[in-house]
């Protein structure tokens, strides 16, 4: 919805909230539903309202559980038992500089200052080791925005006993606290009240009247910013950035200007703002995101512009590069099509607005931010959120190197006219194990990414794929694929329980970019020799369709599985019997033994 | 700003905020009268009535406010 989108009318929201939430609810949307239990140090009313509307706007149908007015901490030490029974997905702790319980005096000497704040931080540790030992969850937790005023001034900042310093010093302690626990997110309110404006962003009106520690107007914002981390934690970030070239990636028209005017590069304020902008664009390959180009432009000059010295991107930075005289619409289906990603987690960034519209009109779904000049594009971009980063694998990095190395397989395939022979050719080895601790995070990371090779859509937080790990109720195998390209990474995350002599298949998952390489058939190959080894009957598997799964419809069938029932809403059931003999289907890869 | 021009401006407000197009508020209006005015959303609607008449509430104004009519004063008195 259009009006939830970045930037959005904050009062507009506000206003039209019940309207608008009835007719999120009324669209036709495959919502994935998610319990988030809101714990507040002030009032939450709103702040869970808007909360609501941003998350149905991303797919995800939340169900709240909120405090009592400022019980936030005595809910999860007592046990509350409508928070434990309430058992919820995500927690998110909103607390501010409200809930400091107490500052230093004036001239309070160091050792002193330091007693105050480890018991402050003391009290947020207690609550989170409890919610991680008890609920197993994610957290979101904020930290502190600036205090209101300044007694000592400037010197507040630096003096051991004043409120920025402390403020400041407890935020390093919680920002600590996340860099050492896994599913602990920190909302940083003190940037999101820096850029909103702290006088704007705290109205002690507000706090007086309602117990409101954001100002309404500001309100928005800071659930956007939950929104963000939590779709990111569900795998619904963006994946891909698609790029316009003339006055976009740099000034001026390269076909007309010629390459040697183009603005980029130090010798002109122009040439400067797109060189800050492309080495912007640039850092997200360094975060798994991949990029595109889609530019109307002969080949030949897209590739010259690129060449330019002063270009910070290079042809080889973009997976794909469509400069030609289509639609730039039917460029970037292409290019999803190519990717085997899917058009809604692209980012389609161009200077015309014309193009701009074509966009949004003929492919929904995809982020078309209003950029307008190019000193604004990266704020435009930026602040959306598109890519909010919760977990960051080595993998990320690699990605686009990952998607290149894709290409160079779809023409080595061209040039066979057997495919078996090309599967040969790519010289494929797997790795396929039981779940390994390095590989949790990836593992995790990969059940919230995959939409389209995913047979139940059930999606595992870090915490649930360790209690896999950890239990021997489950059979649980990740798959590597290394080629002569390129190690593709963990591509394939498999889980079943055991029920007694039967394997209940709780998720099959395969990351798109090996399709067709036969390591379905290799994981099922070791799946059914787990399950023997086990001494297991029978393997059941689920298919659940959502409107991005279509493609494994039929896999169990391929797999050698026989349909047992079906239901109204195309859900599927299907079994696998182990007692009789089994030949592995796959012959193309070489799997290490363990 | 008449007070009619006000009354006309502010009904769209409150049905805005309490989703129902044919609320119509008056002099004598008060919490009591319209469904699911409760304290919280008082705050949306004195947010949404600063935002439509761009007027911005004190304090000191909104605990003294005791029914509708009172805000229009208000309003109209901030209007000049």
């Amino acid at each position: 919805m259009k009006e939830l989108e970045y930037p959005f009318d904050a009062r507009y929201l506000i206003k039209k909230k019940k309207s608008l939430k009835r007719e999120l609810l009324a669209a036709d949307t495959k919502y994935i539903d998610k319990k988030i239990a809101v714990l507040g140090g002030s009032t939450t009313h709103d702040i869970v309202a808007m909360l609501e509307l941003f998350l149905l706007n991303t797919g995800i149908r939340p169900t709240f559980y909120e405090s009592e007015y400022s019980k936030f901490w005595e809910d999860v030490m007592f046990d509350n038992p409508e928070l434990v029974s309430f058992a919820p997905d995500i927690i998110y702790i909103h607390t501010t500089n409200r809930n400091i319980s107490a500052y230093p005096s004036i001239g309070m000497k160091e050792e002193d200052v330091k007693t105050l704040l480890d018991a402050e931080y003391g009290r947020y540790k207690s609550m989170w080791d409890k919610i991680e030992t008890v609920y197993h969850c994610p957290v979101i937790q904020n930290n502190f925005e600036f205090p209101s005023y300044r007694i000592l001034g400037n010197s507040d900042c630096y003096d051991a006993s004043g409120r920025v310093n402390f403020i400041n010093s407890l935020n390093a302690m919680f920002a600590a606290y996340a860099r050492e626990h896994k599913d602990f997110y920190i909302e940083d309110i003190q940037y999101l009240s820096a850029t909103y404006g702290l006088d704007a962003w705290a109205d002690p009106l507000y706090w007086h009247m309602y117990k409101y520690a954001v100002s309404m107007e500001a309100i928005p914002t800071l659930s956007y910013s939950v929104s963000c981390i939590i779709k990111s934690i569900y795998g619904k970030n963006k994946k891909a950035l698609t790029l316009d070239l003339d006055n976009t990636l740099w000034g001026g028209i390269v076909g007309d200007d010629g390459v040697e005017n183009l603005a980029i590069g130090p010798e002109t304020s122009m040439g400067q703002a797109y060189t800050e902008f492309q080495e912007y664009i640039k850092s997200h390959k360094d975060i798994g995101v991949i990029l595109t180009v889609d530019s109307k432009n002969d080949h030949e000059n897209a590739i010259a512009g690129l060449n330019h010295p002063d270009s910070s991107l290079k042809e080889d930075d973009f997976v794909v590069i469509k400069a030609n005289w289509d639609p730039k619409s039917k460029n970037l289906v292409d290019t999803a099509a190519e990717l085997n990603l899917l058009p809604e987690s692209f980012v389609f960034v161009d200077d015309n607005p014309a193009e701009r519209e074509i966009i949004k009109a003929q492919v929904p779904g995809v982020a078309v931010p209003e950029i307008e000049n190019v000193e604004n594009y990266i704020r435009a971009i930026d602040r959306a959120g598109y890519f909010e980063v919760t977990s960051l694998s080595a993998d990320d990095a690699k990605r686009n190197e990952m998607y290149k190395a894709n290409a160079q397989r779809a023409a080595l395939e061209a040039s066979f006219t057997d495919y078996g022979q090309y599967l040969d050719s790519l010289e494929m080895t797997g790795i396929i194990r039981g779940f390994e601790p390095v590989l949790l995070d990836r593992i995790a990371q990969l059940t919230n990414k995959s939409n389209q090779f995913n047979l139940t859509t059930k999606r595992y937080s870090r915490a649930d794929i360790e209690a896999v790990a950890d239990s021997d109720e489950y059979i649980d195998i990740y798959g590597k694929l290394i080629d002569k390209f390129g190690d593709n990474g963990v591509v394939s995350v498999v889980i079943g329980h055991i029920n007694e002599d039967v394997l209940d298949m709780d998720l099959w998952i395969m990351s798109c970019r090996v399709l067709k390489r036969d390591m379905e058939f290799a994981m099922m190959d070791s799946l059914v020799a787990r399950a023997g080894k086990a001494g297991l009957k029978k393997i059941i598997g689920y298919y659940y369709p959502t409107a991005k799964n279509n493609m494994v419809r039929e896999f169990y069938d391929t797999m050698g599985f026989t349909k047992v029932s079906e239901d109204n809403d195309g859900n599927t059931v299907w079994e696998f019997d182990l007692t009789g003999d089994y030949t592995d289907q796959n012959t193309h890869i070489k799997v290490e033994k363990e | 700003m008449s007070r009619e021009e006000v009354y006309e401006r502010l009904n769209a407000v409150f049905a805005d905020v309490f989703d129902d197009p044919d609320l119509k508020v008056n002099d004598e209006t008060t919490a009591a009268d319209v469904d699911g005015w409760d304290s919280l959303i008082h705050i949306t609607l004195i947010d949404s009535v600063e935002e439509e008449f761009d007027v911005s509430f004190d304090m000191r104004t909104i605990v003294k406010l005791k029914n509708v009519g009172e805000m229009v004063d208000v309003i109209l008195s901030e209007l000049g």
